[in-house]
């Protein structure tokens, strides 16, 4: 599949949505993410390619599409750890993999191995310092210890985590893990925050909580978020933007241009249906070889254009 | 002839007084130095390789030292030497076997079994072929304090010294690709080339610690001081340094031990290695009965 219908829908929804995001995210200098006719080889197998996207300052991004379409290799991508086989790819203005700490990451994961005997600070800490060589130098070097001490009960304290965060991290739920990872990855103060997947495995009131952290993160902080997501359902009312990949190409724009029966179905050349529930959930049919998005009770009070 | 009494000297309770009288033979004096300076190398690494669940793999690289140091012998230079070309070989070669990720572990495992047991046959072949070794093949097992030369202790406290000096350097780092793999990618941390030298270094402490307990018994010293330490606390250097600590207890209470008595040193050190994880165990599961004390930050 070669065509392209990703600049359309692009333009759409940037003429539908001025209403949409109050941060200066479209202004061209803002740019967070580009890529330009980006396309990915693993093992032999192309797993997409011709993709357009461009993510604004403190735009909330949803990637989604079925299984095995390649939705955390674009992550890996962002973060320089897989190349591109063609295209042009930039992130922070750089390289993939050059901003370094300008970019927080929360892997697609488990969970930790329930007898690892590291405190959840601990694990906090590691994504302060952990990728300096060396040991930390005592003595003159205090003032820039108390520092990282400030920063790392700050942001311990912004995800609602103080409670829990001296207990072994094994032992810790998988909604706690996933709340003192999400500390990790922001304790460097990043500009952008890619998150794989961080509502798989979460129970319903969970995914609710953490999709609301994020969000209001995203909100508050100013960090530009871009999230792979299984299920749109949780943050469909937060979003900004989604990204739907596909073999071909992606198509990006807001929730209710992309997610529709006539975008999905062009995208993936099958016959795709979107099916809009009384409470404004989504479910697509038909989507090949996924389970599709499955629905959930996320209902934020207000919640925005995902709603009828 | 003598009465196994007089054989051995007899403890007095005097802590000052017994280690003046041992410390009068240099070969306890090499002991303990031999001792402290693998106890510190081996608290140490081991406390990585518990937290990285290499136990196999350190056993194997132990392991691997019995062939070396019977090779060594055969050929007639000294077992240190031996120990040491086998076991850094063996991790480079375990380094070597490709691995895509925590999913293929099993077939790492399988391959590190098979290679300890094809090594193991060596070893078994070298001491036979060396006819004079027979007594020496339990020594090499099961461990010896005895016989270890100054320069042996200068090799060793060398070894010892360039380990624990990369590892000062490239400890944080480790740490994070230990515990987070795929974040510290993210993050530009070179996790698949500090895992290689993580496991050579392994490999020179094993062999290291092989020379005290002998190549079967090196747990004692690699995985249970460790092991011990982080189920006492979850606080990172707090158990590192008590992982030292007990390593270094265990080695010269096993040395103090097996002079006063007829009982080698590998048993005593094994002995109290073990009865300190248990303790360890059995205290962390006392206090998990009993309700916590726990600091309550903010509102919950």
């Amino acid at each position: 599949m070669t065509v392209k219908p990703t600049a359309r829908v692009r333009e759409a929804s940037q003429q539908t949505d001025p209403q949409r995001s109050p941060a200066p995210a479209r202004s061209p200098s803002g740019t967070v993410v580009s890529l330009r006719d980006a396309a990915v080889r693993v093992s032999g197998r192309t797993l997409w390619s011709g993709v357009e996207l461009d993510v604004g300052a403190g735009e909330f991004v949803a990637v989604l599409g079925p299984n095995g379409v390649g939705k955390s290799t674009l992550v890996k991508v962002l973060l320089g750890v897989l190349p591109t086989a063609a295209g042009e790819v930039r992130v922070l203005g750089e390289q993939p993999g050059q901003a370094g700490q300008r970019v927080g990451y929360l892997p697609q994961r488990r969970s930790f191995d329930a007898s690892l005997r590291m405190r959840g600070t601990d694990i906090v800490r590691l994504g302060w310092d952990g990728d300096r060589w060396g040991v930390p130098l005592p003595g003159r070097f205090g003032a820039r210890r108390k520092a990282a001490a400030r920063r790392i009960a700050e942001v311990i304290e912004l995800v609602g985590a103080a409670s829990y965060a001296h207990r072994p991290i094994g032992q810790c739920s998988g909604g706690e893990q996933q709340r003192l990872l999400i500390a990790q990855a922001l304790v460097r103060r990043p500009e952008l925050l890619l998150l794989d997947e961080p509502l798989d495995s979460l129970d319903l009131p969970n995914q609710a909580a953490v999709a609301a952290l994020v969000g209001r993160i995203c909100r508050e902080e100013g960090v530009t978020v871009i999230m792979v997501a299984h299920d749109v359902n949780p943050i469909l009312s937060r979003l900004d933007r989604v990204v739907y990949l596909a073999e071909g190409g992606a198509v990006s724009g807001a929730p209710e241009e992309v997610i529709t029966s006539e975008t999905l179905s062009r995208l993936y050349g099958t016959p795709i249906e979107v099916l809009r529930t009384s409470d404004g959930r989504l479910v697509v049919v038909g989507q090949p070889e996924a389970p599709a998005i499955h629905s959930d009770r996320h209902a934020a009070p207000g919640a925005g254009e995902g709603k009828p | 002839m003598m009465l196994l009494a007089d054989t051995y000297p007899a403890w007095s309770w005097n802590l000052v007084a017994d280690l003046r009288q041992m410390w009068a033979f240099p070969f306890m004096v090499n002991a303990f130095r031999a001792g402290t300076v693998v106890a510190v190398a081996a608290g140490v690494m081991g406390w990585f390789m518990v937290l990285r669940r290499q136990s196999f793999a350190g056993h194997t690289l132990a392991v691997v030292g019995f062939p070396g140091a019977a090779g060594a012998t055969l050929i007639g230079v000294s077992a240190t030497y031996g120990y040491f070309a086998f076991c850094l070989a063996a991790a480079l070669v375990i380094a070597a076997i490709p691995r895509a990720g925590r999913s293929s572990g099993g077939q790492e495992s399988a391959l590190t079994g098979a290679i300890q047991a094809f090594l193991l046959a060596c070893g078994f072949l070298f001491t036979a072929l060396y006819q004079g070794l027979l007594g020496g093949v339990t020594s090499l097992l099961f461990g010896s304090f005895l016989g270890i030369t100054t320069a042996q202790v200068w090799v060793l406290a060398a070894v010892a010294a360039a380990v624990l000096a990369t590892l000062t350097v490239i400890g944080r780092p480790l740490l994070f690709s230990s515990v987070d793999p795929d974040v510290a990618a993210g993050r530009g941390v070179p996790v698949r080339l500090l895992s290689t030298v993580f496991l050579v270094l392994l490999g020179a402490a094993a062999a290291e610690a092989s020379q005290i307990t002998g190549t079967l018994l090196v747990f004692a010293l690699l995985v249970m001081p460790a092991a011990t330490a982080q189920t006492l606390t979850a606080r990172p250097s707090l158990s590192l340094a008590l992982s030292v600590l007990i390593a270094l207890a265990v080695t010269w209470l096993g040395l103090i031990a097996a002079y006063y008595s007829p009982y080698p040193i590998g048993f005593y050190v094994t002995t109290l290695a073990f009865a300190a994880y248990v303790l360890a165990r059995l205290g962390r599961a006392a206090g998990q009965g009993l309700p916590r004390l726990v600091p309550v930050r903010g509102a919950s």
